[in-house]
């Protein structure tokens, strides 16, 4: 029985519009902790470093690290400063806008494996035709101005990667890092 | 069998779940989880009275804009002054939900349970729910086909399938959905050159290799021995059943075939004494929102050997009439309440081998897997269910 | 009225495997009104890594983890996925969640050790009230309709609680403050407690209401903090710790949620969840209840039929620290401390979730019969 038979069935009710839909507005307000490895990221990125971190256990080397090795449920402190190039080893072409992202669509949103990290850092590819990028590209950063940043720590401060012109990397160095 | 001893065997003897919809205008939550679980006692002829606990699941909260609604739902599903949990295992919520309630049987707490999924996206704006603005994280993927577009590309050069494979799986998943009474999308006029021709959102995937947002809820009656003997329907059996998590990203992560859904597979299928899954096993309700995880999960599930998932998808061997149906209902290309689709699935291979699946059903069908799975490929939960009782 | 009913269909209910189960660890962070400087899992790995150290325990020897946590607290979508981060969740896990307190993750533990899929479970819960306002967002558990978009805030709902058992005769100001004053008293022993002393009764009645006839000292403080715990089965247990605290009893139950139809002065569904823990079979010498108003430890008392002869929250309770999402596990966790100590002999535990002790949770723990 659907909403409108029911409100037959009552005779008080009888000819009455169902309510199909109440808007109500509610706001919250959040301030979110990064934590203090997303801190130390955070804040290197505002000094244009990549700061990554090892786990000493399995000696892995995250990007951005959470503080925590996922795979060992230990805390990462050695941090690693790692280079400014990397290789794609995964990406689409997003058609549709994202809500809050200053991006014309279409775009490349890839993962790039810096040297030396084991986990690819999530990352738009521009300043190159998008039937252009392909996997095992080199890529490296393309940094904001200060003027153009939020004002707060942000992984916006990476505008987005560019080819290097550099040849392709060898499969083998990202094979399992995707 | 293997299942640990000394366990109640579990059966399915109650099944229910909502036409799928893009917005159901017509119920509240409450009104929509109610009808499904009401379908559910009617088919197994049963009260709210007999019921002992329900346990619910669903994915996250701002979905609906509603914190914990199990709370303002006890109501709505007789729960009231009965035991009620809470499952949230991101998109294998259904699955995992099912589980739980499947154990609180086999561990013989209580006799009969309801378990109950949904999702009623149409209250609030799931893509919002999704991505909620953290300030120092750059928003990048638009939606979670943003997110998985960039496997399906690893799978797609891992294992050199042709760029058609994902229109197949989509247009048969349709064509299934059209004989399936519940499902969300009946396409009558769809063709395979439409969905080859539909424009892609996040290439690899096109808008018609996607899941709809839907409005529904599934739900289903476990009971043990003496509840089953009692039931007026023949009932399903669970063969076996597993859950498994990986860390959402990792040094090393399989993002194309996951090592958790390999773990959880085995696991199922060692319960269930099955050893050679593509022989024994009738028919398969996985849970693929975008079309190529159809063959991406038929290798992670032991169907396929590494490879040659998509081989099967072009040899038409998981079509209705091939020898490993998939997704005869239609899965989650036609119906994606997001909650509920790991219930659907799991209560459609119930169905199946109930021989109560309709239009859609399998014939013969003895042993069939429900799968699901969520988060960043993470959280994976499937069930066996079999026509016959698994010490008998 | 709604009334609860006490018989069960299910003739099997309750007639369990009898695998004993019990509580082997317990750890929970020093909780505070804000841990800004933490993400949610750098607040929850020290506890997972203090109950592993208890038992010596490592994550592969875990036969099934599962938490507890909200969403809406942490104000994102899956949030619970990057706490697992702590587990250290490879090779892959048995691992499960509930949007619940972390009490009833442990009520799904303990079924699935009781199914004989597992010996061991890891359990955790955690909450980080600090990022929004919990008093607000406490508000979208109301139902959606008819309730939340009156925004009736968990204080002002506790109000019209308290406000209902004054009506009743069954307290007063007085000895609310009394409930208050012993709890932060109590936690003054606690090193994890938040709130840790506390002024006299006199005091306290002079200060301005909250939300009459609430004032400051009848609510919990908003807390940031964590909990874990280990759970294990027989000999196994045994093993793991000298002195185990056996699960004897857990059921939970919930009423209907529109506080108008119910009688808010009683909670038939704690009563109801500890007859079928069976806490009425014996004497218990201990009560860690989840009341984070003080009003609710009188209506749990008398739900309980406590006598003075028990001794309720001897860790301060929830007026002393209460991390949503994580206080009730920490009650489980009190009470099986007091076990592991030597301290307590049978000691029941209680958790509570939803407005107004809409559902709860009993546990009832003993230690070894000698």
């Amino acid at each position: 029985m659907n909403a409108a038979e029911l409100l037959a069935t009552v005779p008080a009710l009888a000819g009455a519009e169902p309510v199909t839909r109440v808007t109500i507005p509610a706001r919250l307000d959040y301030t979110y902790s990064p934590g203090s490895a997303q801190t130390r990221f955070l804040k290197a990125l505002t000094e244009q470093r990549l700061l990554g971190e090892r786990c000493p256990s399995c000696t892995r080397v995250y990007i951005p690290a959470r503080g925590v090795c996922p795979t060992c449920g230990i805390v990462t402190n050695e941090q690693i400063e790692l280079p400014h190039i990397g290789t794609v080893t995964t990406f689409c072409i997003v058609n549709i806008a994202a809500k809050g992202l200053d991006v014309e669509v279409p775009y490349c949103y890839a993962y790039v494996l810096l040297d030396g990290a084991h986990v690819g850092l999530h990352a738009r590819i521009g300043g190159i035709p998008h039937d252009q990028v392909h996997v095992g590209q080199r890529v490296e950063p393309v940094w904001r101005e200060p003027a153009a940043r939020s004002d707060q720590p942000s992984l916006a401060a990476i505008s987005h990667f560019r080819p290097t012109g550099d040849p392709d990397a060898d499969p083998e160095s990202y094979r399992r890092w995707m | 069998m293997s299942r640990a001893t000394g366990q109640e065997p579990v059966a399915v003897v109650g099944i229910g779940q909502t036409k799928h919809v893009a917005a159901r205008q017509d119920v509240s939550i409450a009104g929509l989880v109610r009808e499904a679980a009401v379908r559910a006692l009617e088919d197994a002829e049963l009260t709210w009275a007999d019921i002992d606990a329900v346990v619910i699941g669903k994915a996250p909260d701002f979905f609906e804009g509603v914190m914990m609604p199990e709370l303002y739902l006890a109501d709505a599903l007789g729960a009231v002054g009965k035991p009620m949990l809470r499952v949230h295992t991101a998109g294998s919520v259904g699955g995992s939900t099912a589980l739980v309630a499947a154990n609180l049987v086999a561990a013989r707490v209580h006799g009969t349970v309801l378990t109950v999924a949904f999702e009623k996206q149409s209250e609030s704006n799931a893509m919002w729910g999704l991505s909620l603005p953290v300030p120092f994280q750059a928003p990048l993927t638009a939606g979670a086909g943003g997110f998985f577009a960039p496997h399906v590309r690893a799978y797609m050069r891992r294992t050199g399938a042709p760029d058609h494979i994902g229109s197949l799986v989509a247009f048969k998943d349709r064509r299934n959905a059209l004989k399936n009474p519940y499902a969300h999308l009946h396409e009558k006029d769809l063709t395979l050159e439409k969905v080859r021709a539909a424009p892609m959102l996040w290439d690899p995937i096109r808008y018609s290799e996607t899941c709809p947002s839907s409005d529904g809820a599934c739900a289903m009656v476990l009971t043990g021995v003496q509840g089953a003997a009692r039931a007026p329907r023949r009932p399903a059996w669970m063969h076996g059943g597993a859950m498994r998590s990986e860390p959402t990203i990792f040094a090393g992560k399989d993002y194309v075939s996951p090592q958790a859904g390999r773990d959880c597979a085995a696991d199922t299928y060692h319960q269930a004494g099955v050893v050679d899954p593509r022989r024994q096993i009738d028919v398969v309700e996985m849970y693929v929102p975008f079309s190529w995880y159809e063959p991406m999960w038929l290798e992670n599930l032991g169907f396929a050997d590494q490879g040659e998932g998509w081989k099967l998808v072009e040899a038409e061997v998981t079509e209705m009439d091939g020898d490993l149906p998939v997704n005869p209902s239609g899965g989650v290309l036609s119906s994606n309440p997001i909650g509920a689709s790991g219930m659907i699935r799991f209560a459609e291979a119930a169905l199946q081998v109930r021989g109560a699946a309709g239009e859609h059903q399998i014939d013969g069908a003895r042993l069939a897997l429900g799968h699901a799975y969520g988060g960043g490929a993470q959280f994976f939960s499937m069930w066996l269910v079999g026509s016959e009782r698994p010490d008998s | 009225m709604t009334s609860i009913q006490g018989a069960e269909a299910g003739a099997e209910a309750g007639q369990g495997s009898r695998r004993d189960v019990a509580v082997v660890a317990f750890a929970q962070t020093v909780h505070r009104r804000s841990t800004d400087r933490l993400s949610e899992v750098e607040l929850v790995l020290p506890v997972l890594q203090d109950v592993l150290k208890q038992t010596g325990l490592t994550t592969d020897r875990i036969g099934f983890t599962c938490s507890g946590s909200s969403d809406y607290l942490a104000g994102r979508a899956f949030s619970f996925t990057m706490a697992l981060d702590g587990v250290g969740a490879w090779p892959p896990i048995s691992e499960s969640h509930v949007e619940m307190d972390g009490a009833w993750a442990l009520y799904e533990a303990w079924v699935k050790l009781r199914t004989g899929q597992a010996d061991t479970a890891l359990v955790y819960s955690y909450g980080k009230s600090s990022p929004g306002s919990v008093r607000d967002v406490l508000t979208r558990q109301l139902d959606p309709y008819t309730l939340a978009p009156l925004w009736p805030d968990a204080i002002a709902l506790a109000a019209l609680q308290t406000q209902a058992a004054i009506d009743a005769g069954l307290t007063d100001e007085r000895a609310l403050a009394a409930t208050a004053v012993r709890s932060r008293r109590a936690a003054e022993a606690n090193p994890h407690a938040q709130l840790r002393g506390s002024a006299d009764v006199g005091e306290l009645l002079e200060q301005p209401y909250e939300v009459r006839p609430l004032r400051r000292h009848d609510c919990p403080p908003v807390s940031d903090g964590a909990v874990a715990v280990i759970l294990a089965v027989g000999d196994t247990a045994r093993a793991l710790h000298p002195r185990p605290a056996w699960i004897r009893g857990i059921d939970h139950r919930i009423e209907a949620h529109q506080p108008g139809v119910r009688d808010l002065t009683d909670s038939p569904s704690t009563r109801l969840a500890a007859a079928r823990a069976g806490a009425f079979d014996a004497p218990v010498d201990t009560a860690e209840l989840h009341a984070p108003f003080s009003v609710q430890e009188l209506i749990l008392r008398r739900a309980l039929g406590l006598s003075d002869a028990t001794e309720v929250n001897p860790s301060g309770g929830a007026l002393a620290a209460n991390p949503v999402m994580a206080a009730g596990l920490i009650r489980i966790g009190e009470a099986a401390a007091r076990i592991h100590r030597g301290e307590s002999r049978r000691a029941l535990a209680h958790a509570t979730s939803g407005p107004c002790l809409q559902q709860n949770l009993v546990a009832v723990l003993e230690g070894e019969q000698s």
